[in-house]
């Protein structure tokens, strides 16, 4: 494999079928996608199930999870208020899917022969919908509670009546473009952080075969740079997941505490 | 990239399935482990708080028992020390009642004394006097061969033993 050295740092985030031998346009078909989803969802509910002992002295595993909760109550209650709690679920799920996601994705399970890892949440298919949803509370709590007053919001209190002619489409482009935004925003970190390991982790590769001194030297620079990108990648997994969560209680503030 | 040339084939299945894991999340675990946990830790502060009450309460009992306690021992205290004064002031009142009886006896007996010594040197005296006189009457007699009245030696002894 080593000696093509070949640098194809797209090919991690292609879709293949798995117990078929072609993708087929269903939505049942089985992927290394939805494969991947699958150990991200067990990996999830193997966590949380382990935090429910309910003992009044926790010991560190259930002190995790009550710290991983607790940490989502807090922003969901800070961003939203006392009524935040009823969101819980949703940022609860947004933030842990893509964590988990992003985390498993980066682990180096390549290392076992015949495995591919994939990071789930590289794929704007899945990103995207997700923030489609969290769009889609947003639009449903805002017109629920306050019909058509919610389209008030584009309208920022205590604007000067000329100004406000302007300040609205402004707004409300400034809504339009927060789907994609959101959306796009942890699919480009995964996407760019998984290049670069896989383009540098290819010039280690190429500097090994190729030997001598500069070979040699290439390959230790790019190795500790991978080592960089890889401590990088996780903290990046992080932020994105916690700003997603947060993008999306403070949208939905928006809706709930309309001014 | 991939995500756009494959989109076609697999945006269905890919919705399918993290939907399906979306919602595995959402209910499984957002709805039914979440709150669970959330209440674990309700519990636990609920029961910190109330500890904490407790002990404070306990605290509260303790600190009034130890005023009780402190209040009736400086009663006690104060009652010892006014039985002890009145001890004290009844002891000296009956010493002083035992001295002046005392001292009274005394004086009578001074005072007895005094009147016997009194006597007693008056009677003496007398006796001075009339051993005076009779000396002086007789060295006058001696030196004079007068005989000097009795009378009158007694007034100049008298008179001399005044001026003396």
């Amino acid at each position: 494999m080593a000696a093509e050295a070949k640098i194809d740092p797209m090919h991690q985030f292609m879709i293949a079928p798995i117990g078929s031998d072609q993708l087929a346009a269903s939505p049942f078909q089985f992927t290394n996608s939805a494969l991947w989803m699958l150990i991200v969802l067990v990996a999830i509910v193997l966590f949380m199930w382990g935090g429910l002992k309910r003992e009044l002295v926790p010991g560190r595993w259930q002190a995790a999870v009550e710290m991983l909760t607790g940490f989502l109550d807090n922003v969901t209650r800070q961003s939203i208020g006392p009524e935040g709690r009823k969101y819980l679920p949703w940022v609860f799920t947004a933030f842990v899917f893509i964590l988990a996601s992003n985390w498993i994705g980066a682990l180096p399970f390549a290392v076992v022969p015949g495995a591919h890892p994939f990071t789930v949440t590289s794929q704007f298919t899945v990103t995207g919908t997700m923030s489609i949803i969290s769009f889609a509370i947003v639009l449903g709590v805002g017109f629920w509670k306050h019909g058509l007053h919610f389209f008030s919001l584009f309208v920022p209190h205590g604007t000067p009546l000329p100004l406000k002619f302007v300040v609205a489409p402004i707004e409300f482009v400034s809504f339009l473009v927060r789907p994609f935004s959101l959306g796009l925003r942890p699919f480009i970190a995964m996407f760019a952080g998984h290049i670069l390991l896989e383009v540098f982790g290819n010039f280690v590769v190429q500097g090994l075969n190729a030997g001598g001194p500069m070979g040699y030297g290439v390959s230790l620079l790019a190795f500790l740079f991978v080592i960089f990108v890889n401590a990088l990648e996780l903290l990046v997994g992080a932020i994105q997941a916690f700003v997603f969560a947060l993008l999306t209680a403070l949208y939905i503030n928006d809706a709930v505490n309309l001014h | 990239m991939p995500q756009l040339s494959q989109l076609g084939l697999v945006y269905q299945s890919q919705w399918f399935w993290l939907l399906l894991v979306l919602g595995v999340i959402y209910f499984f675990v957002g709805r039914g482990i979440v709150p669970r946990v959330e209440s674990t830790v309700d519990q636990r502060d609920a029961q910190i708080a109330a500890d904490l009450a407790e002990a404070e309460r306990l605290r509260a009992e303790a600190d009034a028992a130890e005023e009780g306690w402190r209040s009736r021992m400086n009663a006690a205290h104060a009652e010892a020390q006014g039985l002890t004064a009145q001890a004290k002031a009844a002891a000296a009142e009956a010493e002083g009642k035992r001295i002046a009886a005392a001292d009274k006896r005394l004086a009578a007996k001074a005072e007895e004394a005094a009147q016997a010594l009194d006597a007693a040197r008056q009677s003496a005296l007398a006796e001075v006097e009339a051993m005076a006189a009779e000396a002086a009457r007789e060295i006058v007699a001696k030196l004079t061969s007068a005989k000097v009245d009795d009378k009158a030696v007694r007034a100049a002894v008298a008179g001399a033993l005044s001026r003396a």
